[in-house]
């Protein structure tokens, strides 16, 4: 082999602490090194040039570049390789900035170490092996889990953009949170007036499948050939039939069971349609509380029925959806208010969470838009709302900031304000963040127009006293304690990961945060993407975001989608284990610790064996650190490589 | 027949809160809860020692502690919560290496740190069980309404105490209910009624116990349950001193949460010792009762 080897400077990143002229000069000692130069900046269009025009003169075979980190360019180095004709793994990186330069200040020490990782790079170089993807087809259909206005948007975009879409919604009707809420901030505009016609244009688009009332059970493949088997659960109900009229909910006899969409502040039927605006408009059948499943007698829906389309008999069914790639927005969950006992949600009734609170204020709300306790039904004229509850709290374990409280609560006072003129809000904060478009003035107007009383302090108790509650705080900026005495106290609860989140990233094969959202593949550069290659993200399943946030985000996930689907045909990364099919003895250790399914057992002469599932294998190695036989390699890091690159530090 | 348990009755048992300590006793007799006193007990250092020095006010618990370990027993109960903050914070704080080797200088026997206190409200959930309280019941405390105050210290906090809910603790509320009680929502139940603060500022006393007095008497209580020596001395004792303070009349009955176990378990008034309260349960508590017949 003929090496050449490359030192860069990255200007002073590496040059100000490395002497990469004698890490140049070390590497020419090195075998089959017949080319060793420093260069200013390697991943620059002349370094790269310099590195062409070098294994032109040179006839080298092979490269070492000694810079930054491989995730940072080692797609660069490997395409400029590749220009100049040798195969793109033919080439190693030493990573003298991040592990040398950039830790440590002793320049002789750290020129010494750099000489040594250059050995390494060396020595792994040399047992490289020329690597050669494969190709596979792309299925250009897409599945999108989640039907809140990030799915919905991301839906969308994809069916314009041409291709098939299959949404998966949990609920019995698409729209998520964003359905609950009254108005947006900091428009004020009727948040299901804006969401409701992308909702119909879901329904209506001829790209878009529907599956409501559906969860996803288990997901096979890889990118471009994912299956998704999808378990449409039972809804007692035809949906073919069914009209949506709304007869079976007027006449069913089980009629005070919490009501899911109004947050369980208002009662609900058992047989139900969400909302006015579902879609799809069509009822299903809490069987929990249906007198036909608990008490085994009612039947009242199927006589009502004009279309005959109640089914007590109908069980869940599992579709299976063939897709080339998966978008998730599977979006949050509130906070449990009740997990604060000093503010008494969930023992007491007018203790409620600000989406409760929407509901209230929403026209098509159980108290059709009157703003009426839930206690005594009598309209509250002095509520307090309590910010951060459940987020920016360290001893609860949510120490992260849900963005959009400070928000949605500034809205809920000018909101209150309109509904009851001579009510007065009192809000409880620690900071106010307002960082959006028109954010910081629309919490000033409902300070300064609609006249909310913001408090700096944290609350410390709420306690009942006859029909009021005590709310009791500090004041940080007067400093002194106060003590509110509050018709209904709203809490600001902040998001945490949707319940089933971190189930669901298992099946995705995508990473989670401790708190069980999902992690981008990079938090600057690549906030929709996974690590898992044709699987995206949009909204709150990644963290905490408001609408606008998410609308954006869900559109360039369907961008993404987009660009992948753009290609007939995908490569694979021939970075793959690979059995030696005569030292395996087939005892399936492999198969069992593959955490990606990719290896499966094949009957070869009459004998059990392992075969690596190309496409499917992530290259992590696991199952070559398994194998008792060596018999399962993992290419471009095999054993032999890997050995050399030890011996080689220990000798120096 | 659980486990003998040593018991540590405090200073405050063998005089301000006598009545506490002999129903406490009579009660575990009663329910076969066997504390055993611990020979030689002291102080625990109370509120002075800590505040002085925490080397000293470790050692003084300590030491009782390694009396516990010497009578071979794992656990120590006390009713007292001051006593219990005290003898908790010394086993914490002994974890570290060095405070420990300046604590054993100052004691006769090092103390190995293995002795759990406990309140004896807690070992009367953990060790007998609120079911087996229930079956034991002679006379059901039918008609009775309760407002439960566990104090400010009973539970907190939680990391150190690690029992109960800090916020909304229920341990006392679910023994009362099942000696056939009324437990009525308190919603001030670790509110702190003023401590120590009766002596050197009484209107701060006076101020906040009279808040929990109010909200006892505003859900409705005909008593409030306690199980602290110094929360009890504060609403009854003082009930006079909050009531000329803020003008109110209140004559609302503290007993312990024990002595009212003991009226439902039969034992003998001797040892329940209501003659020793302030404001007489007595009276309220047999209006209560007949009228439940």
């Amino acid at each position: 082999m003929r090496i050449g080897v490359f030192v860069c400077h990255c200007g002073s990143n590496i040059e100000g602490t490395v002497d990469t002229g004698t890490v140049a000069k070390a590497a020419l000692d090195f075998p089959e090194v017949v080319y060793a130069t420093d260069t200013m900046y390697a991943c620059s269009e002349p370094g790269q040039d310099g590195i062409i025009q070098a294994i032109k003169d040179k006839n080298l075979t092979g490269v070492v570049v000694a810079s930054c980190t491989p995730r940072m360019h080692e797609p660069t180095f490997r395409r400029a390789v590749e220009r100049a004709g040798l195969n793109r793994f033919m080439f190693e990186m030493a990573n003298i900035r991040e592990h040398v330069s950039w830790i440590g200040k002793d320049r002789e020490a750290n020129t010494n170490k750099s000489v040594d990782l250059v050995r390494i790079a060396v020595e792994k170089l040399r047992r490289d092996a020329p690597l050669i993807p494969s190709k596979f087809s792309v299925n250009k259909r897409v599945m999108i889990i989640g039907g809140g206005v990030a799915g919905i948007q991301a839906a969308l975009d994809c069916a314009d953009g041409g291709l098939e879409v299959v949404l998966v919604e949990r609920d019995s009707s698409i729209g998520g949170k964003m359905a609950k809420l009254d108005k947006t901030f900091p428009t004020v505009d009727c948040s299901s007036c804006i969401l409701g016609p992308k909702m119909v244009d879901v329904a209506q688009h001829p790209n878009i499948t529907l599956h409501a009332y559906s969860e996803v059970d288990s997901i096979g493949g890889y990118v471009g050939n994912f299956q998704v088997q999808v378990k449409k659960k039972a809804t007692y109900v035809d949906w073919e039939l069914c009209t949506g009229c709304g007869a079976c909910m007027e006449k069913c006899p089980s009629k005070k069971n919490p009501d899911a969409f109004n947050e369980k502040i208002g009662p609900s039927t058992s047989i139900n349609i969400p909302f006015p605006q579902a879609i799809p408009k069509k009822a299903y059948i809490d069987a929990t509380t249906c007198r036909q499943f608990v008490k085994g007698k009612c039947g009242v829906c199927a006589k009502v029925c004009p279309t005959g389309a109640i089914r007590y008999d109908m069980t869940d069914e599992i579709v299976t959806e063939d897709v080339g790639a998966i978008v998730a927005a599977t979006g949050y969950d509130l906070f449990d208010i009740s997990k604060i006992a000093e503010y008494g949600g969930g023992r007491y009734p007018d203790v409620i969470t600000g989406l409760q609170y929407e509901r209230l204020l929403s026209a098509s709300g159980p108290t059709g838009g009157h703003i009426k306790r839930p206690s005594d039904g009598k309209e509250p004229k002095n509520i307090v709302f309590i910010q951060c509850v459940g987020s920016r709290d360290k001893s609860l374990d949510r120490p992260y900031c849900s963005g959009f409280c400070c928000m949605y609560t500034a809205k809920q006072t000018i909101l209150t304000k309109d509904h009851i003129p001579d009510s007065q809000s009192y809000v409880f904060y620690m900071d106010i963040r307002a960082p959006g478009k028109m954010y910081d003035e629309f919490t000033r107007r409902a300070m300064e127009e609609y006249g909310a009383r913001y408090i700096r302090g944290r609350v410390a108790m709420v306690y009942p006293k006859g029909d009021k509650l005590m709310v009791r705080g500090a004041d940080t900026l007067a400093g002194t304690q106060v003590e509110i005495e509050a018709d209904l106290v709203v809490l600001a609860a902040g998001a945490e990961a949707a319940k089933g989140a971190p189930q669901l990233a298992e099946k995705l094969r995508i990473s989670y945060d401790k708190y069980g959202f999902f992690m981008e593949s990079h938090p600057k550069l690549k906030p929709v993407e996974t690590n898992t290659a044709g699987v995206y993200l949009a909204g709150s399943c990644q963290g905490p975001k408001d609408i606008p946030q998410s609308v954006g985000q869900g559109s360039a996930a369907a961008a993404k989608v987009l660009a992948l689907f753009s290609k007939d045909m995908l490569e694979s990364d021939p970075q793959i284990s690979r059995v030696d099919i005569k030292r395996c003895v087939g005892c399936g250790k492999c198969i069992m610790t593959c955490p990606f399914k990719a290896i499966k057992e094949v009957e070869f002469r009459g004998q059990k064996k392992a075969e690596v599932i190309e496409t499917v294998c992530q290259g992590c190695g696991i199952c070559t650190s398994t194998c008792p036989q060596g018999a399962i390699q993992l290419s471009h890091f095999t054993d032999n490589q890997i050995l050399a690159e030890v011996n080689a530090l220990c000798q120096s | 027949m659980s486990e003998a348990i040593a018991y540590y009755p405090g200073c405050s048992g063998l005089g301000t809160s006598k009545e506490y300590d002999t129903s406490t006793r009579a009660v575990c007799a009663a329910l076969g809860l066997s504390l055993v006193d611990i020979p030689d007990w002291s102080c625990c250092g109370s509120t002075p020692a800590h505040t002085k020095d925490h080397t000293l006010s470790a050692a003084l618990s300590a030491r009782n502690l390694q009396l516990v370990s010497g009578m071979g027993l794992k656990a120590a109960a006390t009713p007292c919560p001051s006593c219990l903050t005290n003898l908790r914070t010394a086993n914490h704080r002994i974890e570290a290496a060095p405070f420990k080797a300046k604590v054993d200088k100052l004691l006769d026997e090092p103390y190995g740190g293995d002795v759990n206190a406990i309140s004896v409200l807690q070992a009367l959930v953990e060790n007998i069980g609120v079911e087996t309280i229930a079956s034991a019941v002679r006379t059901p405390l039918k008609g009775l309404k309760v407002a439960c105050y566990y104090g400010c210290i009973m539970n907190r906090p939680p990391e150190l105490m690690a029992f109960d809910d800090c916020e909304n603790p229920m341990a006392m509320d679910n023994i009362l209910a099942a000696l056939g009680a009324e437990v009525v929502p308190f919603p001030l139940k670790v509110e702190c009624c003023g401590a120590s603060y009766g002596i050197p500022r009484p209107d701060v006393t006076a101020a906040l116990s009279g808040k929990l007095l109010e909200a006892a008497v505003g859900v409705g209580a005909d008593m409030v349950a306690v199980a602290c020596p110094l929360c009890q001395m504060n609403l009854d004792l003082r009930q006079g001193q909050v009531n000329r303070a803020m003008g109110t009349h209140y004559r609302i009955p503290v007993p312990y949460f024990t002595q009212l176990m003991g009226v439902a378990l039969n034992i003998p008034d001797g040892e329940i010792g209501f003659g020793k309260l302030n404001v007489d349960p007595r009276p309220v508590l047999s209006k209560a009762l007949s009228g439940a017949d």
